[in-house]
């Protein structure tokens, strides 16, 4: 039996095929990717229902509801994220792979926020015109929630790390990681009622970029620590 | 290849939930040598090759890689390592070919579809890389999961229970891999509880026990 020479590749191509087989396994779970979007339209569509069609009111709930409602449907999806690579072992030659793990965890974390994030971004608009948002603000909405659900990914993939093969993880996920989304929700919503208001948006949407950028740096040290932990 | 390499175990101990499973455990591994970690059930065979792998803390005692202990250089490491235990680490929604270009990317190389083809049908599982894992029978799995093995380029194998659930053919196949690996200046540490002959070299043979 001779040696196979095989080609070499690149930090960046191990990146692109680690984020093409993230995407391609999750599009053959389509039911998996849709849930969480399913969820979010329902629950922001349960407010107006619950509290009356008084339209003051529900412009001023709007940025608030639509937020809280991307949290949790970005929650739903999160323990998936690391759990079938953990049951089938793929896990372990991750970790045990020559390729940082940091890189492994940023391109888990972009496929969450291109599966998850980015459709709520996409469907956000028409959710707020049933809160009667207009397009000025609908614009911010979408802005906001553009740099926020990447810093939800990030941060959540640390939760999702952390409560690996632990039971009733799901409970335990969103404990652990709910309170650290407190900050993206409050200048998320902030972004959109200070316009409201008349005041600038340029703080709200600075304070977002600058978590996004802590997150996308913090994250992924504290993801793979979690994970050499959950695999001991 | 770096045929000076040597895995080196001095004084290496392990317990799990309190109880003592073994101490004291030295041994040197040349290159072109393989390891038999021989030992009853429960006696910590793979504790000890995820303390090999790096995957678990090492309590007491210490492993060295070329002189050096592994977690200093574990980036180093791990590019000489490759790891197959119980889990066959492989997505059953994914295609074999898609299983086995990523887990071989992982590594840093990027086989051709000729040669992923050429690694199954040497494993007996010839024209399988389109089809979907979950298609595939317990021992077809695992013989994609062992394929692994002939892709990759790491000089050190580390082999818990490669051997389960195999024909008798397959046992043989792999028995002759982990032979051409050696002869090109490879190592390897198996568990196994079927004795298995590799190469004209007899192994060197570590007993674990409390």
């Amino acid at each position: 039996m001779k040696k196979l020479q095989l080609r070499k590749l690149g930090l960046a191509s191990v990146l692109l095929a680690a984020l093409r087989r993230e995407l391609s396994l999750a599009l053959r779970q389509k039911g998996e990717v849709l849930t969480p979007l399913v969820f979010f339209v329902v629950i922001a569509s349960l407010f107006p229902l619950g509290v009356g069609p008084e339209s003051a009111l529900l412009l001023r709930m709007a940025p608030g509801v639509l937020w809280v409602s991307a949290l949790l449907a970005a929650m739903l999806s999160l323990q998936r994220l690391f759990a079938m690579d953990y049951v089938d072992g793929s896990l372990e030659q991750m970790v045990l792979s020559a390729t940082p793990l940091g890189l492994l965890v940023v391109a888990k974390a972009l496929s969450h926020f291109l599966l998850s994030g980015l459709p709520l971004v996409l469907m956000a608009p028409v959710l707020g015109l049933q809160f009667g948002l207009e397009g000025r603000a609908l614009g911010i909405l979408m802005l906001s929630l553009l740099l926020g659900t990447p810093t939800l990914s990030l941060i959540g993939s640390i939760g999702a790390a952390l409560t690996l093969g632990v039971r009733g993880a799901g409970v335990l996920l969103s404990l652990l990681i709910l309170p650290l989304y407190i900050p993206v929700l409050i200048f998320g919503a902030g972004a959109v009622e200070a316009d409201a208001a008349g005041l600038g948006i340029g703080g709200h949407l600075s304070l977002l970029a600058a978590l996004l950028v802590l997150s996308a740096f913090f994250a992924p040290l504290a993801t793979t620590t979690a994970l050499r932990i959950s695999l001991e | 290849m770096n045929t000076a390499s040597t895995l080196t175990f001095a004084k290496l101990g392990c317990s799990r939930g309190g109880r003592l499973l073994f101490q004291g455990v030295d041994c040197v591994l040349e290159a072109g040598r393989w390891l038999y970690v021989a030992g009853a059930n429960g006696v910590g065979k793979t504790s000890l090759l995820r303390m090999v792998c790096g995957l678990a803390q090492i309590e007491s005692g210490n492993i060295l890689w070329n002189g050096l202990p592994i977690h200093t250089q574990r980036e180093t490491y791990l590019q000489d390592l490759c790891y197959l235990g119980h889990l066959n680490a492989l997505q059953e929604s994914m295609t074999v070919k898609e299983n086995l270009s990523f887990t071989t990317a992982l590594t840093g190389f990027a086989p051709t579809i000729a040669q992923i083809q050429e690694v199954l049908a040497r494993f007996g599982v010839r024209g399988r890389d389109q089809q979907l894992v979950r298609h595939l029978s317990q021992g077809q799995k695992r013989r994609v999961a062992l394929s692994r093995l002939a892709l990759s380029a790491a000089q050190l194998w580390v082999l818990d229970e490669p051997f389960v659930a195999m024909d008798e053919a397959g046992v043989r196949m792999l028995a002759d891999l982990i032979e051409t690996h050696l002869n090109n200046g490879g190592m390897a540490v198996v568990t196994s509880h079927q004795q298995v002959a590799i190469g004209a070299m007899p192994a060197q043979r570590l007993e674990l026990s409390p």
